[in-house]
């Protein structure tokens, strides 16, 4: 379309140039190529339409002559039109396409996180000092006996089906191999393994050089079954059937062919350029009976020697589709909310379609607590899990253990501009280009993971400590560990718990 | 424990007690010199007229070289006559020292043609020692006209060193070109016209046939006058002590890539020498500072029981003038690079598939790079010759290379 | 001993070192008073085409040869540091016609200038090393010998 560009640029780069020293850095990191050096003004000039604000030219700039800043131009206020909507209205009449945007729902919904409380000792209960106590943080996933059983000499029957053991329950969800960089891969693998928990595959495949994190890797089989073979399936700790994803629910996945170069064709099993294209449901699965039947034959597929999760995404009928999912045979159900990341959907689906998790996880568990069957299953959860405080929440409403993804890719620089979908991460995450993937060196990336799970190991320590726990296991489920503030009845019944106060 | 004899107390002698040292604590050290100055780089006389550097700052190695070296120095003597059988040396003072090991470092002397009516000159002096510079220091006034012969580089930097001294700097050569040793005609030009635009006056092509107390008579008819005269024409090795006990002399003393001369427990170092040149692929005089402390260094670990080599030397040069830098290395083959601007020369000359030589003036950034591949005869094959040759850098050195050399202790 | 060594697999050429080398060998204590509007002289550099980058900077050779090549004797060792006495240096460049890595360049007044491991300056230890954004130039301790 000719002419006319409908809106300012929505960023402004803010360069002080009395700090400037012209060293170009800002220049010759951004992908997006916005700094330019005019050598006849010997000047740094910015075209900020360029701009997606991942900062990171601020955040390499050595002196901090750079800012970008959220342009003041703007159209007359209204609460309606805001902004953004109208700035979206501009592009579809200009592409005729459908609005594509990454990372996780933007919009001002509740969340429901910052509206639980989590109870402490006082008095009448004795706090426990994690610093001088033993605190167990491990937990194991996968399905639990209901009741103890004897043999006929009356020894104890200690034989479980799989478990996937963690030393803390949290876990690196799937990002897939094509949508985030090798070297991501390597930094959550790394992390994992020396935390003792999981990362997950993605639905990309394991590039051959991860097989020896296998032991810390979930392998997932998706829509699109790429990359899955018997190796991969021996590889991981856990295979995870990714039915549904929190961020694009009902949707399936494309990674473009120009991301798919020489290594990622190889570890998907595709021709090199193609498009990965996953469809919307598994074309072999229609009803709980078609996925017990991929349940059952991936577990014959590894000799039963690995739990097998099923993956859906939050949404209205949660807990009927749980309930079924349990009795499918499957040893771990992973539930991802309506705030989950993505590397690529249509804005509309991300930002309007799902449920949030906090309101999903107490349903579910809820439901299969009702039915009977909670034990023939863990819960994870994931879809913004942003802190220790919201992992210690989502034990209290059920989970066994939880996905985080964001923060994640945070701990490893990214800065959530949510343009993951042009390839051109300047952080070296969700790109392919050899020149950006190399700025992501896995000893820094895996360490910074490690950090981030230390931290939260000890947060939750502490705040299970304050409440007078010390194993993982007696805070889940345990809803009397937590209130709501400004909740009506409706949330407060879903979610189980009485309000503050009471 | 074994005593160990040096004969010379410049660059080369001192670089051969450090290797003595390096492998030996304990043996006994002497080293005879007969300079009353020792351990400095002779090339720094030039730059204590220019008042670069004084006598203190020159010391090599430091003052208390010999002193935490252990090593006996005799200052002013000479080394007369060498009796290799008996494994001792005669010293000017009628002393005879004995040794297990060694070395020569005898340097070179000052060469002088024999120019008509030299002895009419009152003021003249060579330029290779502190006590030359000292002697002209004395002599050159602020009027003194000075006349240098040869315009190689230490005639021109004693003119350098001069010129703020004196009230005039001719420098006459009989050779087309200024530095013709080191600079081709292509060169050469660059560095005349930065001479003059400097103050020096050049009579190049042109010589003395004839002094007459202050003027000096050229082969071109035109005469110089002048006060102080600088015979700058280049040097020769000192050999006789070596050559009159047997020992096998070319021009220079004849050492073998290990410095050891033809005398068992005789080795030599220095401008004295004559080395392989692994850029010609033959033997030659190698006479710069670097060659001296590579080569007495050497002697001196092998003296004490090492096996180290000398088995990489080349020419090679760094030199400035008023601000000019000029530098050039190994045996100017078959040119392979020429880019010339009006302020800068530099020239890539190959053969055999190594490069051989260069030269370079003005920009001499990173020139070690190639002065690297000549010593380690790098086959051009294996290098990104083509970038080389543009600009001089690690990368067309490939991967692998710079792994080991910048991931490694080397 | 502890070197400076350049991983060129993780080198961005950013050319961030050059800058912080810069800065740490000027004296100042700011950024931008030490570099703005001048040209900067570090003893780093960054060499590469546009698909590979690396830095150079002095190895610290266990066998120098700007040291023995030196006419002044300016070039010496401090604890295995490879250091230039720049009062006794005299400008005449052996050095940089002697080092293969091309890791030694003339300084602002004439005399030669390379890195010395900010063991001089204000900056503790190595600021290129500490500045990289990338940790493609650690200062670390390495078997001498190996790659």
């Amino acid at each position: 379309m000719p002419g006319i560009d409908y809106f300012y640029p929505e960023f402004e780069v803010v360069r002080r140039d009395e700090r400037c020293i012209r060293c170009r850095v800002c220049e010759r990191q951004c992908a997006n190529e916005v700094h330019r050096y005019d050598a006849e003004r010997d000047m740094l000039i910015s075209d900020e339409a360029k701009c997606v604000n991942c900062q990171r030219c601020v955040s390499l700039c050595p002196t901090r002559a750079l800012k970008i800043v959220r342009s003041d131009c703007r159209l007359r206020e209204n609460a309606n039109w805001d902004g953004d909507t109208i700035r979206e209205v501009y592009k579809q009449a200009a592409s005729g396409g459908v609005l594509l945007s990454s990372m996780g729902n933007p919009k001002p919904l509740p969340v429901y996180w910052d509206k639980l409380l989590i109870n402490a000792s006082q008095v009448t209960n004795p706090s426990i000092d994690p610093l001088r106590e033993p605190m167990e943080t491990k937990v194991f996933l996968g399905k639990k006996p209901d009741r103890m059983t004897r043999d006929a000499e009356g020894r104890l029957k200690t034989d479980l089906t799989p478990q996937l053991e963690l030393s803390m329950p949290v876990m690196f969800s799937a990002m897939s191999y094509g949508s985030i960089s090798y070297n991501a891969h390597a930094s959550l693998a790394r992390a994992a393994t020396e935390m003792g928990v999981c990362y997950n595959t993605g639905e990309g495949g394991l590039h051959e050089d991860f097989y020896r994190y296998g032991p810390h890797t979930i392998v997932q089989v998706a829509s699109g079954r790429f990359g899955v073979h018997e190796d991969y399936l021996e590889a991981g700790a856990a295979i995870e059937i990714k039915m549904g994803q929190g961020a694009k629910p009902g949707i399936g996945g494309h990674l473009p062919g120009a991301k798919v170069g020489p290594d990622v064709s190889r570890t998907r099993m595709i021709p090199e350029g193609s498009d990965a294209i996953s469809p919307a449901p598994h074309h072999d699965i229609y009803s709980i009976e078609d996925l017990r039947q991929l349940v059952w034959s991936l577990k014959e597929a590894t000799g039963h020697r690995k739990p097998v999760i099923v993956k859906v995404a939050a949404v209205h009928n949660i807990a009927a589709i749980a309930s079924g999912i349990a009795r499918s045979g499957a040893d771990i159900i992973a539930i991802d909310g309506f705030r989950g990341g993505t590397g690529a959907a249509p804005t509309r689906i991300r930002d309007h379609v799902g449920i949030p998790i906090e309101l999903a996880l107490s349903s579910v568990d809820q439901r299969l607590r009702d039915e009977g069957i909670r034990n023939n299953v863990s819960l994870v959860v994931g879809g913004s899990i942003r802190s220790s405080a919201d992992v210690v929440k989502a034990v209290a409403l059920g989970a066994d253990a939880c996905y985080i993804a964001t923060a994640a890719v945070l701990a490893l620089g990214c800065h959530l501009c949510r343009t993951c979908q042009s390839g051109k991460c300047n952080w070296g995450i969700a790109t392919q280009r050899p020149d950006l993937t190399k700025r992501l060196n896995p000893e820094i990336g895996s360490q910074r993971l490690v950090n981030l799970l230390t931290a939260w190991k000890r947060e939750i320590m502490e705040l299970m400590g304050g409440m007078g726990i010390n194993s993982i296991e007696a805070l889940r489920g345990n809803r009397l560990m937590l209130r709501g503030v400004g909740l009506n009845e409706t949330e407060l019944r879903i979610l189980g718990i009485s309000h503050a106060g009471e | 424990m074994k005593k160990y004899l040096i004969i010379g107390g410049s660059i080369a002698g001192v670089s051969c007690a450090e290797g003595i040292r390096s492998r030996d604590g304990e043996g006994e050290i002497t080293l005879v010199t007969a300079e009353a100055f020792s351990n400095y780089g002779r090339p720094l006389i030039s730059y204590y007229l220019e008042g670069k550097t004084d006598i203190p700052r020159m010391s090599w190695r430091g003052e208390d070289f010999y002193e935490k070296n252990r090593v006996q120095v005799r200052h002013g003597v000479t080394a007369e006559k060498l009796e290799p059988e008996a494994k001792r040396v005669i010293l000017s003072t009628g002393e005879a020292l004995s040794y297990d090991a060694l070395c020569l470092c005898l340097g070179s002397h000052p060469f002088s043609p024999r120019f008509e009516g030299l002895e009419t000159v009152e003021n003249r002096f060579f330029f290779t020692t502190l006590e030359d510079a000292l002697a002209l220091e004395k002599a050159v006034g602020k009027e003194s006209r000075v006349l240098i012969v040869g315009a190689g580089f230490i005639g021109l930097k004693c003119a350098e060193g001069l010129r703020d001294r004196a009230g005039s700097v001719t420098v006459c050569d009989l050779a087309a070109h200024a530095m013709s040793a080191n600079l081709d005609a292509d060169c050469a030009p660059i560095l005349e016209k930065h001479l003059a635009e400097n103050g020096l006056r050049l009579m190049l092509g042109d010589t003395v046939t004839k002094f007459e107390g202050k003027t000096a008579r050229m082969k071109s008819g035109k005469t110089v006058k002048f006060d102080v005269l600088v015979i700058a024409i280049g040097t020769r090795p000192n050999v006789s002590l070596l050559a009159e006990a047997g020992g096998a002399v070319n021009k220079g003393i004849l050492a073998g890539e290990r410095m050891e001369t033809s005398l068992p427990g005789v080795w030599a170092a220095g401008d004295c020498t004559e080395s392989m040149d692994v850029s010609a692929g033959e033997a030659g005089l190698l006479a710069v500072l670097p060659n001296a402390s590579l080569q007495g260094f050497c002697a001196g670990v092998n003296m004490a029981g090492g096996a180290e080599k000398f088995d990489k030397g080349i020419k090679m040069n760094s030199i400035g003038f008023f601000g000019l830098h000029i530098m050039s290395a190994g045996t100017y083959t078959e040119p392979v690079y020429t880019e010339i601007t009006e302020h800068s020369c530099k020239k890539l000359f190959a053969a055999g598939g190594v490069l051989t030589g260069f030269i370079l003036l003005g920009d001499v950034s990173r020139a070690g790079i190639y002065t690297s591949l000549i010593r380690e005869r790098t086959p051009l094959e294996t290098v990104d010759f083509e970038a080389l040759k543009k600009e001089p850098s690690l990368l067309p050195f490939g991967q692998a290379f710079r792994a080991k050399k910048l991931g490694g202790a080397v | 001993m502890k070197r400076v060594y350049v991983n060129e697999e993780w080198c961005l050429g950013c050319h961030l070192c050059e800058y912080n080398c810069a800065f740490a060998n000027s004296g100042e204590s700011d950024m931008v008073k030490a570099l703005k509007g001048k040209p900067i002289r570090p003893r780093i550099r960054v060499e590469g085409d546009d698909r590979i980058t690396y830095a150079v900077s002095c190895r610290h050779c266990l066998d120098p040869l700007c040291i023995r090549s030196c006419i002044s004797g300016a070039i010496h060792r401090e604890d295995g540091v490879v250091c230039i006495d720049r009062e006794k240096c005299v400008g005449c460049l052996t050095c940089v016609l002697v080092c293969p890595y091309g890791a030694v360049q003339p300084g602002p007044d004439g005399a030669a200038m390379k890195c010395e491991l900010c063991l001089h300056n204000a900056a503790g230890e190595p600021a290129c090393a500490a500045g990289c954004p990338n940790r493609a130039i650690v200062y670390e301790e390495r078997e001498e010998g190996q790659a």
